[in-house]
């Protein structure tokens, strides 16, 4: 199990070093030269001022040199300056980033036991009007935008109804403290989340029903049922742990996709996590901030990753023996 | 063929995401013709609600534009990022996919490793990247939802091939002489086609749906009407004008429901086998 878990630490490593050069190949790829862009910001472009700033950012130092430089700098999480905000990046993800672990870690959880909850029911109730609803609620969220369904949510819930909270991530003025405070945070968390959720509900919902259903017709099934094992037990203890077991890799997968649409969810809300800081950078186009949260953002789903192969290391041994 | 269309007609759903989908189709080629102004030029007052005046049956938005004609001109580019795109993504993923599966070993491992760096990386997050450093122009929407959406292509293509490549007909293939670039594309290829067929139809309504938030954040191009880029301009009229956040979602969750429902129906068709073992 050790040199399961090393294995995989090894893996991610080497894909955050690939990141890093990517990243680091797509700040240059980005049009105007970055002393140019500073100087703008500065409000003086003459040339030795250029220079200047060329000088002291390593602007004219090899390729080569600059990349070594800006991976030591990351490593040490130093992902350079914003200059429209007058800050360090990394202080502002940093500051920005307990909201957007909060709000994706609710939103997976939720799609997850709602998604298995209904696609477990789906698959016991296969061919009735329960199955018929729960496959149709699965196919359309599966296609419906997310920002969309975040702009409807909010809409409803929040302009018409009053009943939940439309925006931003707390109650402004109210200085909450306490359980109060909590409380407060979880009320403004209930809509960005299950929207963020909504499109991965769908797939674990489909997904649990699927595998539930090819579970099914194993014959271990079969064994258990003639050993005269009650269904309820059964479909608990026999079915149900070995249909999770795809749920499991693909929870896994969508990780990414649920922090790059945190954006999406982020902005319509005014969640002041990364993703709106990401999207406050796209209009103001401050290249390092944006290449800054891609890179977090990365890291992120390379935890997930992890944790969900290990997850699975401990759930199904047969996968440790094989990799 | 006729047996394939009697199968897929078996699949009600997929019928009916197949007379959607024409509807739009139609929307699209019509536009033109219908909508010949610009859907960027003003008609009207701003905020005209739907159904209040004649020739106008969808009202204008916050520029008094006919929301009527930026649907239709939105279409268009709805299904022409979604087509492109896929196209470019099964360009580049179904030559990665065929050379990791066929070659195998050290060719295959370093593909793959490939493969696996871009399905880790966030496409989304990856996807606004590329848009807000090279300039959102039509070609590099289509360029960066390929460079995000091939990699499921190559994982597909690259087991298909591994179980195909030594069946009989491909040692008959190499046995005769036959090179193994002529093998791939002749030989093992034609027989991985229908799940490729079936994933490529998901994946143009995953693309539409990546166009629309891209369009969304203000990362499409500016140049042509599209319905992300119309809900986003009405986000901040959401309180007053809900209906112009309301109408353009509606035609994007339709088009990418369609889609959906048709892949389906294609997977029920092309795969006979897997249509009784699930249903």
């Amino acid at each position: 199990m050790l040199g399961f878990i090393a294995a995989r630490l090894v893996k991610a490593v080497f894909i955050l070093l690939a990141i890093l050069v990517l990243n680091f190949v797509l700040i240059h790829a980005a049009p105007g030269d970055p002393a140019a862009v500073m100087a703008g910001e500065a409000g003086a472009a003459d040339e030795k001022f250029l220079q200047d700033l060329r000088e002291r950012f390593g602007l004219d130092q090899p390729f080569t040199v600059q990349l070594w430089n800006y991976m030591k700098g990351a490593i040490q999480l130093d992902l350079g300056y914003s200059y429209r905000q007058q800050m360090p990046v990394a202080e502002l993800i940093w500051d920005r980033l307990p909201a957007t672990l909060l709000l994706t870690a609710t939103a997976f959880v939720i799609s997850i036991v709602i998604g298995v909850a209904a696609g477990v029911l789906a698959a016991q109730t296969q061919g009735t009007w329960w199955d018929t609803l729960i496959s149709s609620l699965a196919l359309l969220f599966y296609a419906t935008p997310l920002f969309w369904v975040a702009l409807m949510a909010s809409l409803l819930f929040s302009v018409w109804l009053g009943w939940l909270p439309g925006f931003g991530y707390q109650t402004i003025g109210a200085n909450y403290t306490g359980i109060d405070r909590v409380l407060d945070i979880g009320k403004h968390l209930i809509l960005p989340a299950t929207t963020l959720g909504l499109f991965f509900t769908a797939i674990y919902m489909r997904m649990t029903r699927a595998s539930m259903l090819e579970v099914s017709r194993l014959d271990f099934v079969k064994t258990a049922r003639a050993k005269g094992l009650r269904n309820s037990v059964i479909q608990r203890r026999h079915v149900l742990r070995n249909a999770l077991l795809p749920v499991i890799t693909l929870a896994g997968l969508q990780a990414g996709q649920i922090v790059g649409g945190a954006v999406l969810t982020e902005t319509v809300f005014a969640w002041p996590g990364i993703g709106r800081l990401m999207f406050e950078a796209i209009s103001q186009r401050d290249y390092n901030v944006i290449l800054g949260v891609f890179f977090i953002s990365a890291a992120m789903v390379l935890l997930f990753n992890l944790i969900t192969d290990i997850l699975y290391g401990i759930v199904d041994p047969r996968i440790r023996l094989t990799k | 063929m006729s047996a394939f269309w009697s199968r897929f007609r078996q699949n009600r759903g997929a019928v009916i995401g197949l007379v959607i989908l024409a509807i739009v189709i139609i929307c699209a080629i019509a536009a033109p013709f219908l909508f010949p102004r610009s859907p960027w030029s003003m008609v009207q007052r701003p905020f005209l609600p739907p159904f209040e005046m004649e020739g106008l049956p969808l009202g204008t938005d916050a520029l008094g534009r006919d929301v009527l004609s930026g649907l239709f001109h939105g279409a268009r580019v709805s299904l022409l990022v979604g087509l492109v795109s896929t196209v470019v993504a099964l360009a580049i993923g179904i030559p990665i996919g065929a050379l990791a599966g066929y070659y195998g070993g050290l060719v295959d491992d370093a593909l793959m490793r490939f493969t696996e760096f871009f399905q880790t990386i966030p496409s989304f997050a990856l996807a606004i990247v590329l848009l807000a450093i090279f300039q959102p122009t039509l070609a590099y929407v289509i360029l960066a939802i390929a460079i995000v959406s091939w990699p499921p292509v190559a994982r597909l293509v690259r087991g298909e091939v591994l179980s195909l490549r030594n069946r009989e007909f491909v040692e008959a293939a190499t046995l005769s002489g036959q090179s193994n670039l002529r093998i791939i594309l002749r030989q093992v290829l034609p027989n991985a086609l229908p799940p490729i067929i079936v994933l490529a139809s998901l994946m143009v309504a995953t693309a539409i749906l990546l166009e629309s938030s891209l369009s969304f954040l203000g990362l499409g191009d500016p140049n042509v009407m599209s319905w992300g880029y119309m809900i986003g301009a009405a986000r901040t009229v959401l309180r007053t004008a809900w209906w112009l956040s309301f109408i353009p979602g509606v035609a994007i969750l339709l088009t990418v429901l369609s889609l959906n429902l048709i892949g389906e129906g294609l997977n029920d068709a092309l795969n006979p086998r897997l249509r009784k073992r699930t249903s």
